[in-house]
């Protein structure tokens, strides 16, 4: 007798993008684990072409709505790389400024109104408002107050205007950033509260062995620049990011996967890599935090990321007030360039984990071939092995369990589909059939 | 008194970046305020809640690019009662409508390797190109502001309060001195729909278009001036053809100068002929 299940989730909520997933069981053993992502292609690589390189920041940002910043940063680096434009430190500060500002603002929406819900058995951050009222408003402060400092640095909070190819278009008057202080230090007071909060909460046994993957830089925590380290030892210059990892191409999704070259295995970015790779080298307040919440770190187990997540959002209130303290506006805003043919790329982290961007453009100034690597693409085979092993310790409850569960796990890792597709939707169709001998 | 019944919304997302549905979540301070008006049926973003429709209000966030798309589409405008269009995807196609001058099977070829596991159109089109729709509210990103004044005004039954002038206009008011008269930086505010708070002249950069062609916007004219003045064209027609190239002014205005262009030879500062 054999028992054949599907299991499909039809549509993934609470993640940023559209996917689904597929589980297909036969005799008590995961035959088969799809994340599908059919979030419709957008084909960014493609019309990137020909564009001036002026253009590139504000088009990339349209990728993501979520992580607009990521998209800007990864871009006007690997374009700099490709002018040999250095930028200088006053440029580099402002350039971290705005990262934590996004940070901020991302992980809070994902602690509190997307991951939160799954811990405490509610459909979403706004129902869980009606029981935990104070948490879900102390989440939407500090989201509020990320979003101040991407407003007065970039303008506005999604698809931000100020970040140029060189530096700025304008740099703020420090008065604009000291006005920022009161609601800064706030935001770092709530976000420990948060940080205790979280730890609080009821994490599932689940510690997969993982290679973690996230910039190392020698001497801050990583955003802009780094370079790229494995849990291995192993560390390969940004130059050397394709020949370490490779994009491979499966039917069942419109995003490319990630994987290790040569070995074909699947490895993990995002919070809890960065965390666990650079501890040293996280802020003083967010590593003093920690140390009282009960949880060892480096960690394996992946529903730690909504603690990890808070333990950045701390780190970025405070490196934010100490840089606006830091700041003394330099002139000019913007470096110069000479157009030529080159290529560049960069790396930096996302709030999901690394992003690569590779261009080559010409000397008209235009773009002749673009490549980018979202975070998600590159957890989605890691989110796949994941749930593999997830669900065999499931098989003995319903499909609605399961469903629930699976994406509980696809939520640690904050997917953001919209960005991957280049990414998700859970089915689980179950089918249990009786193979009876005729 | 009758228990007033909280109106059934639901949000539905297309070919996008998310970042308009997002807006409603970034409405931080409003936010569990309007949340508790509505009956939110259908938000995959925000809640696992699923409640099927029909529904009194339709959000709908990203373009028409796949076939089954264009027919989901169609099931949404039979679910609701009002169907708004949010941001530069629902209203004009988007950036990724950038296609619609380009060539699918060669674009599919440069972003995939095995393009044929992608099914997709050869084109990105507005909501409005594919059912009735009710209001469109631009932007991209849409304006916190005015999302909430169209919910407000859904609510009240009243009509939202979008004004249509240019950025133009709001520079004037805020004081900022032109950067197109001043610095000769090119502008699309003289054309481009109010709604960021002319943001990118104050952070001294050209206007670049994301609410789309204002009233009365003469796209074209706009583009034939900063040829005029010694803009290349095909930088005049990578502005117009951006977030909102497929919005109409701004879809004839381009084409009409690339036409000019391509009859006039290569000098790509050439005045075209009217």
């Amino acid at each position: 007798m054999t028992e054949e299940r599907v299991i499909h989730v039809e549509a993934l909520a609470r993640v940023e993008g559209e996917g689904a997933l597929t589980i297909r069981v036969r005799d008590k053993r995961v035959e088969e684990v799809q994340l599908r992502i059919f979030e419709p292609p957008r084909l960014f690589e493609a019309f990137l072409r020909g564009r001036r390189i002026e253009e590139v920041p504000d088009i990339t940002a349209r990728i993501c709505g979520i992580c607009p910043v990521a998209y800007q940063m990864s871009t006007v680096h690997a374009l700099e790389a490709a002018l040999d434009v250095t930028v200088p430190r006053s440029i580099r500060q402002l350039r971290r400024l705005l990262y934590c500002g996004e940070w901020i603002e991302s992980h809070a929406l994902h602690m509190h109104l997307l991951q939160a819900p799954d811990f405490l058995g509610y459909d979403s951050g706004l129902s869980m408002a009606q029981d935990f009222p104070r948490e879900v408003t102390r989440g939407l402060t500090i989201k509020k107050y990320g979003n101040e400092i991407l407003e007065v640095l970039g303008g506005r909070a999604i698809h931000p205007v100020n970040v140029a190819v060189g530096g700025f278009h304008r740099l703020p008057r420090r008065e604009e950033l000291t006005a920022l202080l009161p609601h800064l230090q706030e935001g770092l007071a709530l976000s420990i509260e948060v940080a205790s909060w979280v730890s609080r909460l009821n994490f599932p046994a689940f510690t997969p062995s993982y290679e973690w993957v996230a910039l190392v830089h020698p001497d801050e925590y990583p955003m802009n620049e780094g370079v790229i380290t494995s849990r291995t030892g192993e560390a390969w210059l940004v130059n050397d990011y394709e020949t370490a990892f490779e994009e491979i191409h499966l039917p069942h999704t419109t995003a490319l996967q990630s994987r290790r070259s040569g070995r074909g295995t699947p490895y993990f970015v995002g919070p809890i890599a960065r965390l666990n790779l650079n501890w040293d080298r996280l802020h003083p307040i967010a590593r003093q935090t920690a140390d009282g919440l009960g949880i060892a770190w480096p960690t394996s187990n992946p529903f730690h990321g909504i603690v990890a997540r808070a333990l950045e959002v701390i780190h970025a209130f405070a490196e934010s007030i100490e840089l606006i303290q830091h700041y003394q506006p330099t002139i000019p805003a913007r470096q110069e360039y000479s157009l030529r043919d080159a290529e560049g790329c960069a790396a930096t982290e996302a709030p999901r984990g690394l992003l690569y961007h590779r261009y080559r453009i010409n000397r008209e100034g235009t773009v002749d071939f673009a490549k980018i690597v979202p975070p998600t693409s590159q957890n989605q085979a890691q989110i796949e092995e994941d749930l593999r092993s997830w669900v065999t310790t499931l098989l003995d409850h319903d499909d609605r369990h399961i469903a629930q569960q699976c994406e509980f796990l696809i939520r640690n890792y904050d997917p953001c589909i919209s960005c991957a597709t280049h990414f998700l939707r859970v089915t689980i169709d179950r089918r249990e059939e009786s193979c009876s001998p005729p | 008194m009758m228990a007033r019944v909280r109106p059934k919304l639901a949000v539905f997302k297309f070919a996008s970046c998310d970042g308009c549905q997002l807006t409603l979540l970034d409405a931080e301070d409003h936010l569990l305020e309007v949340a508790g008006q509505v009956d939110i049926c259908y938000f995959l973003e925000a809640t696992s809640r699923v409640v099927d429709g029909p529904y009194d209000l339709a959000l709908v966030e990203g373009s028409i690019t796949t076939a089954h798309d264009a027919a989901r589409i169609r099931e949404v405008r039979r679910n609701a009662r009002f169907l708004i269009t949010l941001g530069a995807c629902a209203t004009a196609g988007g950036i990724q409508s950038l296609r619609n001058w380009g060539n699918l099977p060669e674009f599919l070829q440069a972003v995939y390797a095995r393009p044929e596991y992608i099914q997709t159109l050869a084109t990105s089109t507005a909501i409005a190109a594919h059912v009735s729709v009710d209001f469109e509210l631009r932007g991209c990103p849409i304006n916190k502001a005015q999302l909430l004044d169209v919910l407000r005004a859904f609510l009240a039954d009243r009509r939202p309060n979008v004004p249509k002038h240019s950025v133009c206009l709001d520079c004037k008011r805020h004081g900022t001195v032109c950067i197109m008269v001043a610095q000769g930086v090119p502008c699309m505010g003289p054309i481009t729909q109010t709604g960021c708070g002319a943001l990118c002249p104050s952070y001294d950069r050209g206007c670049y278009g994301c609410y789309g062609p204002c009233e009365q916007s003469q796209g074209e004219a706009w583009g034939r001036s900063l040829v005029r003045s010694g803009q290349p064209v095909p930088t005049v027609l990578h502005q117009l053809r951006s977030f909102n190239a497929g919005a109409e002014d701004w879809r004839q205005a381009g084409d009409s100068l690339d036409n000019c262009a391509s009859t006039a030879g290569p000098a790509r500062t050439e005045e075209p002929r009217s």
